[in-house]
């Protein structure tokens, strides 16, 4: 499929597609984890992107000095209030006796803390968003490697996911749903609006590569002697012209940096899908199949179904903190008005449901089939337009109409194959393997 | 001619099969009474004459036709009611309410039946504004016992009517059951009381592993050496 | 000015920022909540399509409502999308029933898992959500039309000589209005009549209704049509408020389940009470009440900040701690309802 791209349209949008394929292969795994191991319903999905994403910006953005000296101590005497807040808090929990005297310390208690967070905070916000506002105007990051934040990106989605298992593991399956859909809208809007640390929706862009510019690989003499090479034997030895081999650089680097990518990529999608496989047919996988199954009959062998179902949430969530660190990376900018719960919870979803839940080949191959029907229904819809338009005026509303919404098409589309392979093939295009025995 | 008959009901949940090879029968104004030790297949041998397992074999009548192919839901509209073990009374429903839900397939006037389930149960008559789920155990049966009732069934079967309640309750339950005997309905019921139910009963099936160990009328059951050693407790 | 005249103002002013939008906000917030509640009592599943369902019902209104101002016909001082609410319900609860037989009714017959339903609704959600933007596209659409305002704040300074207007308008007073009639018919519905009675015992016990012979599918499709009326409502009354833009709907689900949680799910009145509870929340959370402390404080007082607990996007953020308060202090809701 993705070679007919590559011929039909270009071998550049091929590769891209490919590697976005890849990343959402990485979010399906990381959702297979938790709905196909374990039966948990995580509408949150973008909450762990979006962190992931955070993650990779701030590890590999270089820190903005001025904005630490400026807004640096505010900051820190805010997180101090809420620290002191916190232990306050508790402090007052235990020792008091419970009642209404409590519930009122309590109440006074936070809303004094809150006040001071409140005062540092918006101090501290003031001064750091002043800071050349239309370059930073937030404290930047580490400055480190962006390949590092792919760790680091786990770990914090990790670190996220604890704390919403926390709140939320141990309901039914419905709440948990519900309670994800909300942390990860909060997670969003704190992202965006959040300038000091995120910038909000004026992006942070030129994120560090850890791969070559197309522009300097056309300048690298090794480059050069390789599409020469390549170009020149695809020619039976004669010379190529200037112009042509002027093209044949420009569109050969677009196509070696997305390969770089691919490489770095590929071996991601296989480390996650070895240790997931291993994972999944060793006894603990075994077991929170069967918890999955039964958990009556599981939690009465003496399983302890909330903490396995944290563990798993946990790591489930840490796989797609990665992708989300990964796709920072690939895009090269962070950008939080573009995460959406459509495209960055439910379709992950469609992946694994028509890949096959349980199954993590079938969640990668869910996630390749998904994400390239989501690509190319766009230009498909709007070709389907443009035969339709042959027959209207070109003054027609309707025409006009009908371009716009073309794009919309793959909502629809999305939804029915959804619907589709729930009724008529639940266990997806690769079902789970049959449990060998528990 | 009995009027209802399951014969050579085999069957289960889908899983093995529970009950084996057994018959059930009651007639008209007669109460019939199952017992057996636990996991003899007592409630589901019931089950299975209203259609809610899966026959492998056997056939059930009601006055003579075959409704083994029927669904739950023909069955009730056909006269066969039904109190369940647990949960058997609409909770957030007033006790009104829950006799009028027994009703719902009925189209005519209501009202008669109704002060017929009051007479046979006064308590509830004085209770009806209250919500089932305040009632206590023994108020609750007969409120389940009174929701069935309003189906005018010609079959009345109960699943342990007396489980969870205390002796008088249950003396009085008994009572009550007997009145509606007299109604000329057809009375099944599963029992774990089996002396106090065979006691009332015109006719007893005991039931061990599935199948028919004992058939006899109450008094002859009672009567048995080896029923009273095995299941009565001596 | 003498003190009395500052509370009076204080006064005016909580009304105009607090308490009117959060009543109107809230019955539109109870409207739809009531459905999702409902929808779940009986089907035993969160629907995630409900905020698509509300988008769906507002579109057809809209454009019906063209269609109408096209041919002239108008309803005066109310607006035209009144006199086009009647078929726009009767459009959304076809859709509805239709998708009821043909996504939903299987797993029903088969007796599927309430998570395999919850997956199912989200692939309708993005099956609605495309169709209506396919439809009406993406765009924000106000169709209000008729009179806007009952009391005009400057007409209301002037009569009382308060420095605080008062701005009441007629979408907010219709939208009460009319919740209120919804929700009474609703409730003599489901206490009055046979059907009614039957989903509400139904909802309580589905074993014993089916013993007692209720009809399990017409319940499903009473629920559904009593679903998409409300939705329908729900999200008219909320585009006229506002305006009407197919990506709101969407961020609406999280509030109204937000409601229904909190009410007690499977409660009807209690869903009433949790989307007045959340819109009062979140209305109080993200209002600055700077200038209303000025009015109240003794003297010269005035707080240096917008006094502001929350800024106005983090308005998700207090439905979703709501729903964690409930979660954790009293599951059941504020009406006992099912526990999930």
């Amino acid at each position: 499929m993705l070679t007919i791209v590559g011929f039909g349209q270009s071998w550049n949008v091929a590769l891209a597609i490919f590697n976005l394929c890849l990343i959402s292969a990485v979010m399906s795994m990381g959702l297979n984890m938790q709905w196909g191991y374990a039966g948990l319903f995580n509408a949150g999905i973008m909450a762990s992107t979006a962190i992931g994403g955070l993650t990779a910006m701030l590890i590999s953005y270089s820190p903005v000095t001025k904005a630490w000296s400026v807004g640096g101590t505010s900051l820190s005497a805010a997180l101090i209030s809420l620290l002191l807040t916190i232990v306050a808090g508790i402090l007052v929990w235990k020792k008091m006796a419970k009642g209404s005297k409590r519930s009122w310390s309590m109440t006074a208690v936070v809303l004094i803390g809150y006040a001071f967070i409140r005062f540092f905070y918006e101090e501290a916000t003031f001064a750091i968003e002043a800071v050349d506002p239309a370059k930073t105007g937030f404290l930047g990051g580490l400055g480190l490697p962006i390949l590092f934040s792919w760790l680091a990106g786990g770990l914090a989605a990790a670190g996220l996911a604890w704390l919403i298992g926390r709140i939320a593991l141990g309901l039914r399956s419905d709440y948990f749903a519900i309670a994800t859909l909300g942390i990860s809208e909060i997670m969003i809007s704190i992202l965006k609006n959040e300038d000091w640390l995120s910038r909000g929706v004026k992006n942070v862009t030129g994120l560090a590569r850890p791969v070559p510019y197309e522009v300097d690989l056309q300048q690298a003499e090794w480059f050069k002697n390789l599409v020469q090479w390549f170009y020149g034997t695809a020619d039976d030895g004669s010379a190529v012209s200037a112009d042509i081999m002027r093209e044949a650089m420009q569109l050969s680097a677009g196509v070696f940096v997305k390969l770089c990518y691919s490489a770095l990529f590929v071996t991601v999608v296989l480390i996650i899908l070895g240790l997931a496989t291993r994972a999944l047919n060793s006894p603990w996988g075994r077991m929170m199949r069967a918890i999955r199954d039964n958990e009556t009959a599981a939690s009465a062998m003496g399983k302890d179904i909330t903490s396995r179902h944290r563990q798993v949430f946990i790591i489930g969530s840490a796989v797609i903190g990665i992708s989300g660190a990964m796709l920072t990376t690939l895009d090269g900018q962070f950008t939080p008005g573009s995460y959406i719960p459509l495209r960055f919870t439910f379709l992950i979803w469609v992946m694994v449901i028509i890949g096959g839940s349980g199954n993590n080949l079938g969640a990668i191959i869910g996630a390749f089939i998904t994400w390239f029907v989501w690509i190319e229904a766009e230009p498909s819809a709007l070709w389907l337009v443009s035969q339709i338009n042959v027959f209207l005026a070109e003054s027609n509303p309707l025409r006009q109409h009908l371009q716009e919404v073309a794009p919309h098409m793959r909502m629809v589309l999305m939804g029915l194959i959804m619907v589709l392979v729930l009724r008529f093939r639940p266990k997806g295009i690769l079902p789970e393997e049959a449990p060998d025995h528990y | 001619m009995t009027y209802l008959i399951g014969e050579n009901l085999t069957g289960g949940y889908g899983g093995p099969d529970i009950i084996k090879d057994c018959t059930l029968s009651v007639d008209k104004g007669e109460i019939v009474v199952v017992v057996g030790p636990n996991g003899a297949g007592k409630s589901t041998a019931m089950k299975a004459l209203l259609g809610m397992l899966k026959l492998h074999g056997g056939s059930v009548k009601l006055d003579g036709q075959d409704i083994t192919g029927m669904t739950t839901q023909q069955r009730v509209a056909r006269g066969m009611a039904f109190v369940p073990q647990n949960q058997n009374v609409f909770v957030t429903m007033t006790v009104e309410e829950n006799l009028e839900m027994g009703a719902y397939l009925r189209h005519d006037d209501i009202t008669e039946n109704k002060e017929q389930v009051y007479d046979l149960f006064p308590i509830l008559k004085t209770k009806r504004r209250q919500v089932a789920g305040e009632l206590s155990g023994g108020q609750r049966q007969q409120v389940a016992v009174g929701r069935a009732l309003m189906t005018k069934p010609t079959v009345l079967m109960l699943d342990e009517p007396t489980a969870g309640v205390s002796p008088i309750v249950m003396d009085e339950l008994f009572d009550r059951i007997i009145e509606v005997k007299r109604s000329g309905i057809a009375i099944l019921m599963v029992e774990q009381n089996a002396r106090q139910a065979l006691n009332i009963a015109d006719r007893g099936f005991v039931l061990v592993t599935g199948e028919n160990r004992f058939t006899d009328t109450g008094e002859a059951l009672l009567a048995n050496e080896e029923v009273r050693k095995s299941f009565l407790g001596g | 000015m003498d003190y009395s005249t500052d509370l009076l103002n204080a006064l005016v002013l909580i009304t105009n920022y607090v308490l009117i939008p959060s009543i109107s906000y809230g019955s539109q917030l109870a409207l739809g909540a009531v459905g999702v509640t409902l929808v779940f009592g009986i089907l035993r599943f969160a629907n995630f399509a409900h905020g698509e369902m509300m988008a769906f019902g507002t579109m057809a209104t809209i454009f019906i409502t063209w269609w109408f101002q096209s041919m002239g016909v108008s309803m005066g001082v109310f607006p035209t999308a009144l006199l086009a609410l009647p078929f726009a319900i009767l459009i959304t609860t076809l859709l509805a029933v239709a998708i009821d037989r043909s996504v939903f009714s299987f797993y029903r017959a088969s007796k599927s898992k309430p998570v395999t339903f919850v997956v199912a609704s989200v692939g309708v959600m993005f099956m609605l959500n495309g169709l209506v933007r396919i439809l009406i596209g993406t765009d924000e659409i106000i169709f209000r039309d008729g009179q806007k305002f009952l009391i005009k704040a400057g007409a209301f300074k002037k009569m009382t000589g308060l420095s605080e207007g008062l701005a009441l308008k007629q979408t907010q007073v219709l939208t009460f209005v009319l919740a209120v009639i919804a929700v009474l018919a609703l409730f003599w519905f489901l206490q009055r009549t046979r059907t009614g009675k039957a989903m509400r015992a139904f909802s309580d016990n589905e074993d014993l209704a089916l013993l007692s012979g209720i009809n399990p599918e017409l319940v499903v499709m009473v629920t559904w049509i009593i679903a998409a009326s409300l939705a329908t409502l729900a999200g008219v009354l909320y585009g006229l408020d506002k305006s009407f833009k197919p990506m709101v709907y969407f961020h609406l689900l999280l509030p109204i389940f937000a409601a229904a949680i909190v009410g007690g799910i499977g409660q009807p009145l209690g869903a009433i009470l949790g989307g007045y509870v959340v819109a009062f929340s979140e209305i109080t959370a993200t209002y600055a009440f700077k200038k209303f402390i000025k009015y109240i404080a003794p003297s010269d007082f005035a707080p240096e900040g917008l006094t502001q607990f929350l800024t106005t996007e983090y308005k998700f953020a207090v439905s979703f701690f709501i729903l964690v308060l409930v979660l954790l202090v009293r599951p059941t809701g504020i009406l006992r309802g099912r526990v999930l």
